[in-house]
């Protein structure tokens, strides 16, 4: 488990999140995240992330439930155990399509709930690094990625002359973990 | 707001266009109606009278749903169409007019008796028939005529008040106790028109001008069929018109954002339609009731094979596979591209439902389908321009111009 050292910076206003975003990024920092309270809209957008591939996920899983269901039931019906259901054809594709319909929907559905947990890293019992609590109040919290070069009290004055409100300087595992919150070393603020 | 271009002038070439395509159609029409239309041939006048039938119900419910698109919208208060409501507005224009074609048409075939389109007018026939008798409270010419004069006049004029309502949003800047009035009754309105949007393009409307050709048949999804069916293409052509306006250099608050939804709409509305296509095929395939699956008879196994895959492919493959992408749906050729094959693809569908019912034996798609189609797409565009030249493209004092023009997908 690996420690790295985070500089984090809380803002209490959107407005004033926005050009601070801008202006760490221009500086050449990297921004880990943004801890936010609420979805926020366009910060993605300004955090310059990628689009998620989850819908490409999505979409594989999707057709893997639709061939699953039309080479099971195909089989089932023609091969396995014909059954004369109405005096219909063997191959009976109308009735099959809701069913098609559903296993489809099943497997993007739990495929990509599963892929989402994943890529979020949450999972029951894992655990993260809380950088600070009051990002599920009412605290906008922006976490910045330091290197051995970083020169951590600048980037305090940065984040300060951009309008936070509050800065400090955080060890803190980068992932996950197993386990409980006793090995993380929870920084000294309110 | 001073840089938007608030005024549409008409180019000369959308002039030439459309007056091409009217002269066009316009010669197909009377050659058509000379030669087949009035002739003594039972089975030519068929083949006109219900060839123009499925033409003007289908561009009189795509241009009624452009105007049930803006009354839901309006209902749910929603603010991200604002910014081109002008379009669906423009478009919504065409109802009196095309619903008017609609009622000459429809009145010339029940006033005049010919009971080879609606097997119901034969009085003989339904004498001595047990089902037809039964349904003749319903399917009757008086009952038919008051119903559909109703209709059409009652969708042009709700349609009229929902734009007179969008005038007053030109004047002036409203404050909050103005503007929350204004919503209130803007949402008055669109109910007036949603109520009797429901009453007849959501059930009777589609049994009585289209369903009651196969007189003996019935379905309960036929309605919401024929309602996904316009609706879906009533969207490609709010579409089409946006793309066309951005091109010009119009529309500049309408962003990729704003196409985004429109195409969500075009998408979802696809599949909702290849929902409803399924749910009464398979009911009836199912069943295998002879009564029931003798709509599907010919149009399965017979010469409207091809004509009905064909639509099952246009209307629902290509627009899931093509449009499920989001760069798809914010991508404006493309999405002109699909717009124009949903709209073909939801004529076909049109046709099959009336052509594939009256000329069982052949598929006549031919000079007189295309003649006639260029004649209704002319008018379309002609007054549609004329309609966007005539007020501001945006209706700059609405309240909710600016979440529209904040619009983020």
């Amino acid at each position: 488990m690996a420690q790295k050292k985070f500089v984090v910076g809380c803002f209490d206003d959107e407005n004033v999140l926005f050009p601070a975003v801008k202006q760490v990024r221009s500086a050449g920092y990297k921004i880990k995240d943004v801890y936010t309270p609420f979805p926020v809209h366009g910060l993605d957008h300004a955090l310059g992330m990628r689009e998620t591939s989850l819908h490409t996920a999505g979409f594989i899983y999707g057709i893997t439930g639709t061939t699953t269901a039309v080479s099971a039931i195909s089989w089932i019906f023609t091969k396995d155990w014909p059954l004369n259901i109405g005096g219909k054809p063997h191959f009976a594709l109308p009735a099959w399509v809701p069913i098609i319909f559903e296993l489809t929907v099943l497997f993007a559905a739990v495929g990509m709930v599963l892929t989402f947990c994943y890529l979020c890293q949450l999972a029951p019992g894992v655990k993260k690094h809380h950088f600070h609590k009051r990002a599920t109040d009412d605290l906008f919290v922006m976490v910045i990625e330091c290197s051995d070069k970083t020169n951590t009290s600048d980037l305090q004055a940065l984040l300060k002359s951009n309008g936070a409100i509050e800065t400090n300087v955080q060890e803190a595992e980068e992932g996950w973990w197993f386990g409980t919150y006793d090995n993380d070393e929870l920084p000294a603020t309110a | 707001m001073a840089s938007i271009k608030e005024q549409f002038e008409i180019p000369g070439t959308l002039k030439t266009w459309s007056y091409a395509l009217i002269g066009i159609g316009a010669v197909a029409l009377l050659y058509g109606m000379v030669t087949k239309g009035f002739s003594t041939d039972e089975h030519e006048q068929v083949h006109f009278w219900g060839t123009l039938m499925y033409n003007t119900i289908f561009w009189t419910l795509v241009t009624n749903a452009a105007m049930f698109f803006l009354c839901f919208s309006t209902m749910a208060m929603a603010a991200w169409m604002q910014s081109f409501r002008r379009i669906a507005e423009a478009i919504s224009t065409l109802v009196p007019i095309f619903g008017g074609i609609t009622l000459l048409v429809l009145l010339y075939v029940v006033i005049g008796e010919k009971h080879h389109i609606y097997h119901w007018l034969d009085k003989e026939a339904v004498a001595a028939d047990p089902i037809l008798k039964g349904k003749a409270g319903f399917l009757n010419p008086t009952f038919f005529i008051i119903w559909t004069t109703l209709t059409i006049t009652l969708w042009s004029y709700f349609g009229y008040r929902m734009r007179q309502i969008s005038l007053e949003a030109d004047v002036a800047p409203m404050d909050a106790a103005a503007a929350h009035k204004y919503n209130v009754r803007s949402m008055v309105r669109s109910g007036f028109f949603l109520v009797w949007f429901g009453l007849t393009v959501a059930s009777t409307i589609p049994w009585l001008w289209l369903m009651s050709i196969d007189a003996h048949w019935y379905s309960t999804m036929y309605s919401w069929y024929t309602f996904a069916s316009s609706f879906v293409a009533g969207m490609a052509l709010i579409a089409l018109w946006l793309i066309y306006l951005k091109n010009k250099g119009y529309m500049e608050l309408s962003t990729s954002d704003h196409l985004h939804d429109v195409g969500k709409f075009m998408f979802a509305f696809s599949i909702f339609w290849t929902y409803l296509w399924f749910s009464q095929y398979m009911l009836i395939w199912y069943a295998n009731i002879p009564e029931e699956t003798v709509y599907f008879k010919h149009r399965v196994q017979g010469a409207y094979k091809p004509i009905f895959f064909l639509n099952l492919f246009i209307n629902f493959l290509c627009p899931l596979l093509i449009l499920m992408k989001r760069s798809a749906k914010r991508n404006f050729t493309l999405v002109a591209f699909m717009a124009v094959l949903i709209i073909f693809g939801h004529w076909i569908d049109f046709y099959q439902m009336v052509m594939g019912s009256l000329m069982k034996e052949h598929v006549s798609l031919g000079w007189l389908d295309f003649g006639i189609l260029a004649f209704f797409v002319g008018v379309m565009i002609l007054m549609v321009a004329r309609s966007l030249a005539s007020k501001p493209l945006i209706a700059k004092y609405h309240p909710f111009l600016k979440e529209s023009i904040l619009h983020q997908v």
